[in-house]
């Protein structure tokens, strides 16, 4: 894809196969002899684990749609039917429950390794719009798919959830009834929701063709933010994917593989919520209500907004912080005015970056908590106020600390190209 | 009017009016106690599974039912009835005999000519038989409470079976300033505190088929052994594949980073 193809076929069949469709030079191009930097680090290679991840929970969950009966009646016995009576059944239902999480596990790193090392920033806007579109398919795909279940985290989760869509002004109340398919989460809502479940994740591997397709223009970013250099320099500066590569994801994958055994086998219900074995009951509200762990920082947005804004209530205003924190990321690579792409030369914006990080884990803190809470027992500081605080932060770091930081910061000296920072010319 | 409370209790739950801890007041957290089948080698104490089925059999199955369990998950694989001569757990006696002293219509759809059900004595293939018809008739026999299903209650509630050993054995005199509606007993383990549940074991209420002391701890901690087995069967067969599992991993991650180690040899990066 990007410069000259290098493939050569070498027997009658590939020379046969390639004038007619040349697949084999698309898969050599792209994933054998594509220049690569050479000074990737292990943040790079959660893109082939997130590709692992996504099979492994197409694969289960296919086996597990054989089994499943989507019926609000059934739905909760059948899912425990697979762990029971099916063959290895508890295996694939644990693989599935707990590859959701480390998919969004390696998402969430995947995501933190471009916004630390610019890899939003123009050629790459593209790229980057794409994964958050994969990230926002993933997001509708996970609550779903916690739906099917049909346990009392299930069925009230998809109420809240559903209800948010209810706050919109005038056209709200159709939108949310026609989303349910009836008055409430019902028979017809846990159907749709089944289908759908099935059907986005191949959306997403067709999105991911796409992400792929605009990685593969520009190529990879590195660490140190260079580009890798044209014409004969090139070689210099990266390395074939084969064997380099595949054997370094190789490795991060099958390391990743052992956390997630652990989980899988050992901790199978630790990511749940105990709630979620008790059958849905509509009469029965839990005593709190938590979305799954992935969507706790969204929750935490969505609850610090709990005044009016103007002709915006706070319900309203919850909603539209909420989905504008992930709406803001697609505007990213325009908000960010600084030519650097690695926070390694950015020394001032690296530590808002770093307390980005801890924002965004704290926001899953007071996601998971009740808001009234106090923090760490501290009389009187509520874990609405600590969501409130990073809230803003969350917000600002975008609107305001990386527009400006970009004018106003002076960035430390960048080494000449990629060779130089790895001949240690210069320190990356 | 049910719908207006669904969405009164979903804005609630979003946090803008705070309902949620006024339960949680002075709920006691249960102790850690010592399972056989805790971490990562821990199985099943086959003996305690035993001695607690026969409590579920001869105190709780008066008011819960289990419906997830069928008499055969009794003789399966990791049950307690697991013959090794019966690798069919249909075909095991103990079971047969268990699931045939109740005789009851087990299934509407079984008729005779007439057309009218038959009653016949269970198979090992039948479930639990449940103590009441429906969730009205288990009320209306308990003071309008619901006792629960137990096939997950380990699951189902946090702490798992901390919680289910401290609230069996954690029932205590109420104290002064409590108001407790008549039918209800005081149990600091349990959300509020009043629980429908009158205490269900007392030392010698049953004698053990094994001769064990039937005390009051020994029978929490029995039958809170056969509920975690009962909600979680496959546990001992997933910890031993586990272990194969990531034995395996790891000398593919040793090979790999080897290789990893040898390609990159003499790439400067």
């Amino acid at each position: 894809m990007s410069g000259p193809s290098t493939y050569n076929p070498s027997t009658g069949i590939e020379k046969w196969l390639d004038e007619r469709l040349p697949i084999i030079r698309l898969g050599y191009d792209s994933f054998v002899d594509f220049p690569t930097p050479r000074n990737l680090n292990y943040w790079w290679t959660f893109g082939g684990i997130l590709a692992v991840f996504l099979m492994i929970q197409i694969i289960t969950g296919i086996v597990l749609a054989m089994h499943y009966v989507a019926h609000e009646d059934y739905a909760f016995e059948s899912v425990q039917r697979i762990t029971r009576d099916v063959p290895f059944g508890w295996l694939i239902q644990s693989m599935h429950a707990n590859g959701a999480s480390f998919f969004f596990v390696a998402v969430y790193l995947h995501m933190f390794r471009g916004l630390y090392y610019g890899s939003y920033k123009a050629p790459r806007e593209i790229l980057w719009i794409l994964g958050v579109v994969i990230y926002l398919l993933m997001m509708a795909t996970g609550f779903m798919g916690y739906v099917l279940p049909w346990g009392q985290m299930s069925y009230w989760g998809a109420m809240v959830i559903t209800n948010l869509v209810g706050a919109l002004p005038f056209i709200g109340e159709a939108i949310r009834e026609w989303l349910w398919g009836g008055f409430s989460v019902g028979q017809a809502t846990l159907n749709r929701f089944f289908s759908l479940h099935y059907l986005l994740p191949f959306v997403i591997a067709a999105v991911v063709g796409l992400h792929i397709w605009a990685l593969h223009v520009p190529g990879n970013g590195n660490p140190v933010g260079l580009e890798a250099r044209k014409g004969k320099d090139n070689k210099k500066d990266t390395l074939p994917f084969h064997p380099y590569y595949t054997v370094k994801d190789g490795f991060a994958i099958i390391v990743y593989l052992m956390v997630f055994a652990v989980f899988v086998f050992f901790l199978p219900t630790v990511l749940g919520h105990a709630d979620n074995y008790i059958e849905a009951d509509p009469l029965v509200t839990p005593a709190h209500i938590v979305p799954e762990w992935y969507y706790l920082p969204f929750y935490a947005i969505l609850r610090a907004i709990t005044f009016d804004i103007g002709p915006i209530d706070a319900k309203l205003g919850g909603v539209l912080a909420m989905f504008g924190a992930i709406g803001i990321l697609f505007v990213l690579p325009w908000l960010d005015t600084s030519k650097v792409r690695s926070m390694r030369y950015r020394p001032l914006t690296r530590w808002f970056f770093i307390f980005f990080v801890v924002a965004a884990l704290g926001l899953g803190w007071c996601g998971a908590k009740n808001p009234d809470d106090f923090v760490m027992g501290i009389e009187g500081f509520k874990f609405l106020y600590l969501g409130q605080f990073l809230t803003f932060y969350y917000f600002a770091y975008f609107i305001v600390v990386l527009p400006v930081l970009g004018i106003i910061e002076k960035p430390k000296e960048r080494p000449a190209s990629i060779e130089a920072a790895v001949l240690g010319t210069d320190k990356a | 009017m049910k719908m207006t409370r669904i969405f009164a209790a979903a804005i609630a739950a979003l946090g803008f009016a705070g309902t949620a801890a006024a339960f949680e007041g002075d709920q006691h957290t249960p102790h850690a106690h010592h399972w056989h089948h805790d971490g990562p080698f821990g199985t099943y104490d086959r003996q305690a599974v035993q001695r607690g089925y026969q409590i579920y059999q001869e105190v709780c199955a008066s008011c819960h039912s289990m419906d997830l369990m069928r008499f055969r998950n009794l003789a399966q694989p990791g049950g307690p009835f697991e013959e090794e001569a019966f690798p069919n757990p249909n075909d095991n006696p103990i079971v047969m005999q268990i699931a045939a002293s109740y005789t009851r219509v087990w299934d509407m759809d079984e008729v005779n000519e007439d057309g009218d059900p038959v009653e016949r004595p269970g198979l090992p293939s039948d479930p639990f038989p449940a103590p009441f018809d429906n969730p009205q008739q288990a009320r209306a026999s308990n003071g309008g409470a619901y006792p629960p299903d137990l096939s997950l209650i380990v699951k189902a509630r946090g702490h798992g079976e901390n919680y289910i050993y401290a609230l069996l054995t954690g029932y205590e005199e109420a104290p002064a300033d409590s108001h407790l509606a008549p039918g209800q007993y005081y149990n600091p383990y349990f959300p509020g505190g009043a629980i429908a549940m009158a205490p269900p074991l007392a030392d010698g209420i049953i004698e053990y088929a094994d001769g064990t002391e039937a005390s009051v701890e020994q029978m929490a901690e029995d039958v809170t052994t056969f509920l975690s087995w009962a909600g979680d069967p496959h546990m001992e067969k997933r910890k031993q594949m586990g272990v194969m599992v990531l034995i395996y991993l790891l000398i593919f991650a040793i090979l790999v980073y080897l290789a990893y180690r040898q390609i990159w040899s003499n790439v400067k990066h």
